[in-house]
């Protein structure tokens, strides 16, 4: 943006935005500090903000006792491969009722948004008895295919909001230009929906990424990912803060260096959006 | 234009992905109609037997069912009436170039990497408990009394819960939708002399608004299904101040594996969805065409 | 670097070709303490019985009990050996998807179980699951705060006393609380407190008929205590307070008095956790008028599920990880303090546990006075302790732990939880065909 920016105005917002930023955060800070400390300490009042002996036995113990890598393989394949066949079903459905619509494209948008509101535990069972018969209890694949069918009215509205964005003159200025579907696709949207297809995207994995009813109720020892991780370390008899602070820091971690680096790539592609 | 052949593309294009939501939505749709029938319960196989509408007329009838809905309305509302506000709010500041820009965009996003159960037992124990928590400790180094946050603000503890959760989704939404605001724009408003509230209300607001529109669609429809805050908090209680349906659907599902009662419940919850839906898209929904 | 690929690829072919001809035994199980350890020790298991290998899924144990619940109702078979409570074992052997236990092995010695725990996982007179630790409930008290406040707390304190002495313990300016108990809304969060207490008043839950019995003054009694005391003698926050919230309570020394579950005084005396480990007296659990101790009796145990494939593999395991030597397995590397508690009558005769373990005599004297076939001085339908073994009670048990959790926090008075509770109650279990 070609605004003029006080040193002023900037330093009044960098003061602002962290101050926010550490509010914000501060829970999750909070629980990072957490995992250094005894399960005594953990409980301590007053609190202890840093200076109590910091100690490495509750990762210790994690790693012990949990697979961390089986369930990190498995977050990770889940989530992003549910995502990118989201993706694949959605792109084309999103573009179609963005750049085609007919009278009942709203209709179709809003029931395909009306199949995620069942309450989950309203169908387990009757979900629980299709996976049996099918094979697919414990498998990757049945947690692929179930969290793609939940993320997938989330993907393809969120993909239908930013293709709308899109001024349809382009593409008509393409096709006179006699630009194939393909072409179109490929040259002339594809770009200019990047940012939007990236925060979907990256919202969509870290949804899969979270979520914890089917993850936990379909899967046993094998498919098991990082929901199944963190429910081995909550609520135990017995103190269990400083565990669960490790293991959910644990948790965290890889999808919070995947959200940092899909932020630039985010940012970027949004300057890009702004420019257009 | 060759608008017959965009049609039958356009509609070979959505196919995919609608006959499987379709297939995804129908089949244990059938099934749950099905049980909702029945007397079925997990833990005593064998009595399985057509009831008509009894596990409707319980879940109706349940002295909990009003009070339930009451209170599934305020926590979407609650919540959503946060993160929409708070969501604006932040998504000015980030917008806004400063020092370390990116490290405080991460910062306001983390919450949403946190998992349910796990941010609902750090808030509790961590930090609203009011003899062992931060808060406590806070205000008693102020000289004021705790606040017994789960006994007395049951409800609004866990929206608050909810809504941190659930305010990095509905910034980031935003942010996406303001930086795609054409700058020109924005800066002819503020040579005509628009002040920074007027250019806030006739710019920056409708440019949002779809934005807005999708924060409020996306987060209602998980904000409906809450319930592990509610479990690992309060289950349900004091009372049923924080029971919402998700949660007594839970009771009947999870706790009495009444595969019949949640069933009903279950479709009853669907209903109510798709009015509330039905409302949300009138009051709405005009941002969706455009 | 290609050849160490190679042969790192030939090491794993030959692993896989082991493991091929090995069983594979996937047990769920809940992650306490004492299950953490039996995973720790794994390798001594399959040192043994090289031919099986274990998967473990350790939960937390919500979720694990709707997860192996939903998998045996449905016959999902994702597990061959399952943890569940005393209240899942009579009502699933009923059902026959639990396999009798009769592979076990003469080293196992089933008369040597404490009679209240075997009797509590048996369905006519034949074991369905092997108990892994039990627990009774008990008051353990702070000797410090009571020898300053100047009472004494006797071995069968009654409920009077135990108020009187929380009472005289309180001092809100030092945040210190003369009695934590639990109020968390939940069937096996405060209704376990709540009916056990019940018990001691003489109450009950249903009469023959099945007809609740929440109108009657015993319960009003029962409830009316516990509110009132709560009040003047208990932490804030008390309404959301669980097992686990009153034990950081009472192990930064917040709390004179906890009653809850007789497992709590391992961690209480735990010197790397608890600021009071060395100040911890026990009690019975008190008595309201009536000649009972509430009747509390809970154990974690291994059952195979009837569909099983691997039977014979999945005893050999639960007699492995329930079995006398275990017991001199776990004291051998984690000493004696740790050795899971509350199933047999031999750990309680070894000197070195009781050395080791203070608290020894008077868990097995709480569970001793515990009986779940005749829990309540007035005759029942039902049998269980601090809960009733029917299918509907976890529904209904959390919906009237909600009632009275209400009555805790103030929102509601001990009467009108009371009539909602016996309201709702009666619907349920007018809707379960009990009432006819």
């Amino acid at each position: 943006m070609a605004r003029a920016v006080t040193t002023r105005h900037k330093l009044t917002f960098t003061i602002l935005g962290w101050t926010i930023g550490f509010l914000i955060f501060f829970p999750i800070l909070w629980t990072f500090l957490t995992s250094f400390k005894t399960e005594g300490t953990a409980v301590a009042t007053p609190p202890q903000f840093l200076f109590f002996d910091w100690t490495l036995e509750n990762y210790h113990e994690v790693q012990s006792r949990s697979n961390y890598m089986k369930h990190v393989t498995n977050s990770v394949v889940i989530s992003v491969g549910s995502t990118l066949i989201g993706l694949a079903l959605a792109i084309p459905a999103a573009w179609a009722m963005a750049f085609s619509p007919t009278k009942r494209t709203k209709d179709v948008l809003m029931w395909m948004l009306s199949t995620k509101m069942m309450p989950p535990v309203g169908v387990l069972v009757p979900l629980y008895l299709i996976f049996r018969d099918w094979g697919l209890l414990d498998t990757r694949l049945g947690l692929v295919a179930v969290l793609t069918m939940i993320n997938l009215p989330i993907i393809v509205w969120m993909l239908y909001t930013y293709f709308k964005e899109i001024p349809g003159e382009i593409l008509e200025a393409a096709r006179m230009d006699g630009a194939s579907l393909m072409k179109e696709i490929v040259y002339v949207l594809t770009p200019m929906a990047v940012p939007g297809i990236a925060s979907t995207m990256l919202l969509n994995i870290i949804l899969a990424w979270n979520e914890a009813f089917w993850t936990l109720n379909l899967s046993a020892a094998n498919a098991a990912p990082l929901t199944a991780f963190i429910a081995s370390y909550s609520s135990p008899e017995g103190l269990f803060w400083a565990k669960l602070s490790a293991a959910s820091t644990m948790a965290i971690a890889p999808i919070l260096i995947m959200g940092w680096f899909s932020q630039k790539q985010l940012v970027r592609g949004l300057t890009f959006g702004a420019v257009k | 234009m060759a608008t017959l052949q965009t049609r039958a593309t356009a509609r070979f294009m959505m196919s995919p992905a609608v006959i499987l939501l379709f297939l995804w939505m129908i089949v244990p749709l059938v099934m749950t109609l099905y049980f909702s029938f029945l007397r079925y319960n997990l833990l005593m196989p064998g009595t399985e037997e057509f009831i008509g509408f009894l596990n409707y007329q319980y879940f109706l009838t349940d002295p909990a069912f009003f009070t339930a809905l009451g209170n599934t309305l305020m926590l979407v509302g609650g919540t959503l009436l946060i993160t929409v506000i708070g969501g604006i709010l932040l998504a000015l500041v980030l917008d806004q170039p400063f020092f370390g820009q990116g490290i405080v965009r991460l910062l306001v996003i983390a919450p949403f990497f946190v998992m349910p159960t796990v941010s609902a037992l750090v808030w509790k124990n961590m930090l609203m408990h009011p003899v062992n928590g931060l808060f406590a400790w806070i205000a008693r180094s102020f000289g004021f009394q705790p606040i017994d946050w789960f006994a007395e603000l049951p409800l609004f503890s866990i929206v608050l819960i909810v809504a941190w959760q659930w305010l990095p989704f509905a910034t980031l939404i935003l942010l996406t939708a303001l930086q795609s605001l054409d700058g020109e724009q924005i800066e002819a408003a503020e040579m005509d002399g628009a002040g920074a509230i007027s250019r806030f209300i006739y710019l920056v607001l409708p440019h949002m608004s779809r934005a807005i529109t999708v924060v409020i669609l996306i987060q209602t429809i998980f904000l409906l299904s809450v319930f592990a805050e509610i479990l690992v908090t309060t289950n349900g209680g004091p009372g049923i101040q924080t029971t919402n349906i998700t949660y007594l659907i839970y009771m009947q599902a999870l706790l009495q594996f009444d595969v019949g009662g949640a069933s009903a419940g279950g479709i009853v919850a669907v209903i109510l969805a798709n009015i509330v839906a039905f409302f949300l898209i009138r009051l709405i929904g005009k941002n969706l065409e455009r | 670097m290609l050849t160490r690929t190679l042969l790192l690829g030939a090491v794993s072919a030959l692993a896989m070709a082991s493991f091929a001809h090995a069983e594979t035994l996937t047990i769920a199980t809940v992650n306490n303490g004492d299950m953490v350890r039996m995973q720790k020790l794994t390798e001594d298991f399959t040192k043994k019985n090289p031919d099986i290998q274990l998967e473990w899924v350790t939960l937390e144990e919500n979720v694990l009990r709707q997860r192996v619940t939903t998998d045996i109702a449905t016959k999902g078979g994702q597990y061959d050996i399952m943890t569940i409570g005393t209240y899942e074992v009579p009502i699933w052997a009923k059902q026959g998807w639990l396999l009798p236990l009769d592979g076990l092995g003469d080293a196992y010695d089933k008369s040597d179980l404490l009679p209240a725990i075997s009797d509590a996982v048996s369905v006519d007179g034949k074991l369905y699951a092997s108990p892994f630790y039990g627990e009774s409930a008990m008051v353990m008290y702070r000797k410090d705060l009571a020898e300053k406040a100047g009472v004494t707390i006797p071995e069968k304190p009654t409920w009077d006393q135990i108020a009187e002495a929380a009472k005289k313990m309180t001092d809100k300016s030092s945040e210190t609380y003369g009695i934590c108990l639990r109020g968390k809304a939940g069937w096996g969060e405060n209704m376990a407190l709540l009916t056990a207490t019940a018990n001691s008043f003489g109450a009950r839950w249903f009469d023959e008929k099945w007809t609740p019995q929440f109108d009657q003054p015993e319960w009003k009694k029962a409830l009316q205590f516990y509110v009132d005391l709560m009040k003047e003698a208990g932490p804030p926050g008390a309404s959301s307070n669980g097992f686990n919230e009153n034990l950081a309570l009472f192990q930064t020394g917040k709390c004179g008095i906890w009653i809850d579950a007789t497992v709590a005084a391992s961690f209480v005396t735990n010197p790397k956790e608890s600021k009071v480990a060395d100040k911890v007296g026990y009690a019975l659990f008190p008595t309201g008028g009536v000649e009972n101790h509430g009747n509390w009796l809970w154990a974690w145990n291994l059952g195979v599920p009837a569909g099983t494939k691997k039977a014979e593999a999945a005893q050999k395991f639960v007699s492995w990880a329930t079995d006398k030597a275990y017991t001199e397995l776990v004291a051998s590397k984690e000493g004696w303090a740790n050795v899971p508690p509350g199933t047999r009558k031999s750990l309680y005769a070894n000197p070195e546990y009781e050395k080791a373990a203070p608290f020894a005599k008077i868990t097995l004297d709480a569970m001793n006075a515990a009986n779940t076939s005749k829990p309540t001085v007035k005759p029942v339908p039902y049998t269980g302790g601090q809960f009733v073994a029917i299918p509907e009670f976890q529904g209904i048990g959390t919906a009237v732990g909600q009632q009275f959790s209400a009555a805790l926090a103030g929102s509601m008075t001990v009467d009108q939880a009371l009539q909602g509770a016996q309201a709702l109650t009666t619907r349920e279990m007018t809707k379960g065909g009990y009432i006819k």
